[in-house]
């Protein structure tokens, strides 16, 4: 599948298009269809994102699964400081990225 | 150490304005993300992989207690409670806010400092040597002109977009404490045979995708014409550096392709005209900006004496501390490696205890190294004791300074956009293989650095073992390279064969390891071993195969 | 040629359209040229008596060799008028003034109160330049 990601333009954060709006967790992440590219345009004008593009991921049973190692580690947080991740309480978060 | 007047202070001041003004045009819509790139790029505002990161300058890499407290404090308001010392002397955050900046900005102006030119495609930092004004061999030291040129290559309205990164290094010894060769423009201060001090200038050197040594452009320039020799540099370099191949730009491609005596021809030829120019500061300049790193007023008879009965102290000294050229005095090298942990972060406490011992004890002075470690160059040997017991106390005090376990390594993968794998994790699994201190002392003097991607900001073309993070079809992967080495014999690594998953690194680090203590000679440390007896030897052991268990 | 709006000078302007440098070799009637990023100023300077106006195009604001084609033309005494054209910003204002730009033909529109924000940014400067402004330097040591 085609997700839309970007970084959150005032606070840098990673988001994910849910298909209404925008989320930080990468499993509320929706099918970008054949609008991608409008839906990107119109967002960026609105300036709460930058950074946007589409990304190819998948979906597995724990959730949408971005293709690219770099897009995972974005989902979830640096490996090496889970505690800031957005899985602090879980110390095998880091296996998912692999 | 060096002191802003109000000219000094109305420039950054200057600079937060006009910057605070560039992101509420930015947050409007005023202007696009494209246009807006450059400019927070030029106040060091990186967008990274989870957040905005912030590089803030720690010129030639000298600080206060009270500008060490404010990055302390920073960390803690701003960002999530440390920060991260860099391979070029600053110290990077990595979970800043777009809109918080401009306050940051002003915070740090507010104690003299800055974020100006800590990236994008002009004169970056310019970097000095972490015992300048401390060491016993050192000939002059550079960072008076140092400061002379950060002044000049600050909001240089020439120089603003140049066809890449500028980076500049200043040493005043014959050892070079600061990889000055692998710079864009290398400068050693050196004496000629009338005893007068002179800058050697070196130019195209650098690491990433091609790694080259710089040569020789300038043999001796009269400090007195330093800055208009470097505006020739810079404005050959600005009209003629390739521009059509963003891999291609740096100064050192430049110099390479059209040949060291052209470039020099055409420098000179500048030079010659630039000095009818009258650009360069008076003398005056140079000697009231002197006056600002005389030496401390060091106490006359403190003792030379040091009871060594604590081994872990005594350990601890016999790495980490180094002869200072006062006697009863000390250059203690603080490590932000501790066993297991993050290469060159120290959390908010940490920095604002390592403030605090230096006010205390260092003369109000600290100075960040290019090996992401911290020095306190001024320390009584009669303190020593009571220091290291603090620094132990924090986890500051591990005593593996120039050891495999002294690990240098970029952000990598976990923080970095740029990168194509992780490095920190190849980091702590070679630290923790390595834990035994014991271990790491018999091995000896062993620089290893690790990269996550080609930039090769963790400068692994010149570590004695150096480790290179590729992208091996989305998978990560790591190429060993030995034999790189800075300083004076400044030599590139060369890669050994094919990669390695992460745990097959540590292991290929591991075998080289033993086969440097199986060949050593008396007195050679890794790199000599390894230039005695080339890579062969090192190949066969990396890379046989492993025997099948029956 | 390119409708300028910014204009710091208080001579006529020159209506001759830009040649080319090379062009301008040959023409010995031509009075204003235009200089590319790929072109070497220091072509002009035989010709600089001749010559009224100068444009420094800036295909893209990042390519920087326009400013030191600029400073060099006045450093080597070219006193016509100085014209960064093309994809000039107004955050690149000061610094082309201080390169020795005395006039500017942006292709997006900047009004003449955002330039003159511009051009005060800097209450002082670190380094001499062609402008006139003394360097700090110059100010902590008068002659």
């Amino acid at each position: 599948m085609k997700i839309i990601t970007g970084s959150d333009l005032r606070t840098g954060d990673v988001i994910w298009w849910t298909g209404e709006g925008w989320s930080r967790h990468v499993n509320d992440a929706v099918e970008a269809g054949e609008h991608a590219e409008a839906i990107i345009a119109r967002e960026n004008a609105k300036q709460i994102v930058t950074d946007t593009q589409v990304i190819e991921a998948t979906v597995t049973d724990d959730g949408v699964r971005p293709a690219h190692i770099k897009d995972r580690i974005r989902a979830l947080g640096p490996t090496v400081r889970l505690d800031l991740s957005l899985k602090p309480a879980d110390p095998a978060a880091g296996n998912w990225v692999i | 150490m060096y002191q802003y007047d109000s000219y000094d202070q109305s420039m950054v001041d200057a600079r937060v304005a006009e910057f605070r003004d560039q992101v509420e045009r930015r947050l409007a819509g005023d202007i696009t993300e494209d246009q807006f790139k450059p400019l927070r790029l030029k106040n060091g505002l990186y967008l990274q992989l989870h957040a905005y990161m912030l590089r803030v300058a720690v010129p030639y890499g000298t600080l206060n207690s009270r500008q060490m407290r404010m990055l302390g404090d920073i960390a803690d308001k701003y960002d999530r409670g440390y920060g991260h010392f860099t391979t070029r002397q600053n110290i990077q955050y990595n979970w800043i806010k777009l809109e918080d900046a401009p306050d940051i900005l002003a915070d740090l102006a507010s104690v003299e400092m800055h974020a100006i030119q800590t990236s994008g495609n002009c004169i970056r930092n310019t970097t000095s040597d972490q015992f300048a004004g401390a060491a016993a061999d050192e000939l002059v030291d550079p960072r008076p002109y140092a400061e002379l040129l950060r002044q000049w290559s600050t909001f240089h309205p020439e120089f603003d977009y140049l066809p890449r990164k500028f980076k500049i290094a200043i040493i005043g010894s014959e050892t070079d404490r600061a990889a000055m060769k692998l710079h864009d423009i290398g400068i050693q201060l050196v004496k000629n045979d009338a005893g007068e001090i002179g800058c050697r200038f070196y130019v195209g050197g650098g690491m990433g995708r091609t790694p080259m040594i710089a040569p020789v452009i300038g043999d001796f320039v009269s400090p007195l014409q330093m800055v208009s020799y470097a505006e020739a540099c810079l404005r050959v370099y600005n009209r003629y550096g390739r521009r059509d191949n963003k891999y291609k730009a740096r100064i050192k491609i430049l110099v390479h392709e059209i040949g060291a005596d052209e470039y020099r021809r055409q420098v000179e030829e500048e030079f010659a005209h630039i000095l009818t120019l009258g650009l360069e500061p008076p003398a005056a300049e140079l000697e009231r900006i002197k006056g600002f790193f005389e030496q401390p007023g060091f106490a006359a008879g403190a003792s030379d004496e040091l009871d060594l009965s604590d081994p872990d102290f005594a350990l601890w000294v016999d790495q980490n501390v180094h002869a200072h050229k006062q006697p009863g005095y000390a250059i203690v090298n603080i490590s932000l490696k501790p066993t297991g942990g993050i290469p060159g972060d120290a959390t908010a406490d940490q920095i604002r205890l390592m403030a605090d011992l230096a006010l205390a004890h260092s003369f109000d002075e600290l100075r960040v190294t290019h090996a992401q470690n911290i020095v306190l160059p001024h320390v009584k040997k009669a303190d020593l004791y009571g220091l290291w017991q603090k620094l132990d106390e924090a986890g500051l005090a591990a005593a593996n300074l120039d050891l495999i376990g002294d690990i240098i390594a970029c952000p990598g993968l976990d923080y970095c956009a740029l990168a194509n794998a992780r490095s920190i994790p190849v980091a702590q699994k070679i630290s923790n293989r390595f834990a035994d201190l014991g271990r790491q002392r018999e091995l000896g003097e062993l620089k290893l650095k690790i990269s996550g991607c080609i930039n090769a900001c963790g400068h692994h073309h010149a570590g004695h073992i150096g480790i290179l993070g590729v992208d091996r079809k989305g998978v990560e992967n790591y190429q060993l390279l030995l034999g790189g080495c800075e300083g004076a014999d400044t030599s590139l690594g060369t890669i050994t064969g094919p990669g390695f998953n992460e745990d097959g690194i540590v292991d290929a680090v591991e075998k080289a390891t033993d086969v440097y203590l199986a060949q050593r000679a008396e007195g050679e440390r890794f790199v000599d071993t390894y230039r005695r007896i080339g890579m062969a030897p090192f190949k066969e052991a990396i890379y046989a195969k492993e025997p099948v268990n029956g | 040629m390119v409708e300028q709006n910014l204009r710091y000078r208080s001579d006529e302007p020159v209506s001759d359209p830009a040649v080319t440098v090379d062009a301008f070799a040959d023409q010995s009637n031509a009075t204003a040229v235009r200089i590319e990023p790929g072109d070497d100023a220091r072509a002009l300077l035989p010709h600089l008596d001749r010559i009224a106006l100068v444009e420094v195009n800036f295909p893209a604001y990042t390519d920087g060799r326009g400013y030191s084609a600029a400073r060099i033309l006045r450093e080597h005494g070219y006193a016509g008028e100085l014209r960064a054209v093309g994809d000039v910003l107004l955050d690149q204002l000061s610094h082309m003034r201080r390169c020795g730009f005395d006039s500017f033909a942006p292709d997006q529109a900047i009004s003449s109160e955002a330039a003159e924000k511009a051009f005060a940014t800097w209450p002082d400067v670190y380094q001499k330049t062609v402008d006139g402004r003394p360097a700090i330097w110059a100010k902590r040591h008068p002659a």
